[in-house]
């Protein structure tokens, strides 16, 4: 390989991370956090299905402070998954590429999804 | 992975399929007046409802098995292992899928 002074890719040391990239990876995480959810959605199901003595147990669990915050997790890993979705089928048509509109995009991302968990479990 | 059209497209797929079907169930459990049993019971035993929910989480689990090999094929390198990872979600996905359709059929029959 010959030696070029091109810029290489990040130096993390001396990058200055664009929120662009928080917004990335929290897709993947909060993807891979309701996969996890899915199982306790379907463990849900069969609490419903098997009578009401389980499905309150069910229920004393996730009101507990830990089961609490467990929800409230899953639900703004869903928000935020969602609104964060919409933001990549929208890339996926071509448009919001720019560095701008992808800065802008992303900070909407997060106050939208920051607001539905907050309005979802303070208002509703 | 040689050919990655059918991940890609069935990816989107189910996330614009998801777009209406996880706001209806958030939508719906909160318009519940409780969350007890009976309430519960009602509601997943309506056909409507029956079958929107098992469309919800069938449609979650392939979405969700569609994103868990990427993350895989990301991290999990070694050709053996990668396969193995795979087989396991794979397999954990359609048992998961399953219990919660199961069990909505079941709600749904009255039994």
């Amino acid at each position: 390989m010959s030696k070029s002074d091109r810029p290489l890719s990040p130096h993390l040391s001396i990058y200055r991370w664009p929120i662009t990239m928080t917004l990335s990876i929290l897709h993947r995480a909060t993807g891979v956090a309701m996969s996890l959810g899915l199982i306790v959605l379907a463990y849900w199901l069969w609490t419903v299905l098997s009578g009401s003595a389980n499905y309150a147990r069910f229920n004393e669990l996730t009101s507990t402070l830990v089961g609490q915050l467990l929800l409230i997790g899953w639900s703004f890993a869903f928000f935020y998954h969602f609104a964060n979705g919409v933001r990549h089928l929208v890339w996926d048509t071509g448009r919001g590429f720019e560095k701008q509109q992808a800065n802008a995009s992303a900070w909407l991302v997060l106050l939208l999804s920051t607001g539905m968990t907050a309005v979802y479990w303070i208002w509703l | 992975m040689k050919n990655g059209t059918g991940h890609f497209v069935a990816q989107r797929v189910t996330a614009i399929a998801l777009l209406l079907l996880g706001p209806w169930f958030a939508v719906s459990i909160n318009g519940l007046d409780s969350l007890e049993h009976v309430m519960v019971m009602a509601f997943v035993a309506e056909p409507l409802n029956g079958v929107l929910l098992a469309l919800l989480c069938a449609t979650l689990a392939y979405h969700s098995y569609l994103g868990v090999q990427v993350v895989i094929d990301d991290y999990v390198h070694a050709a053996g292992l990668n396969k193995a990872s795979l087989f396991i979600s794979r397999i954990a996905h359609l048992i998961v899928a399953l219990v919660a359709v199961y069990a909505i059929l079941r709600i749904g029959s009255g039994t």
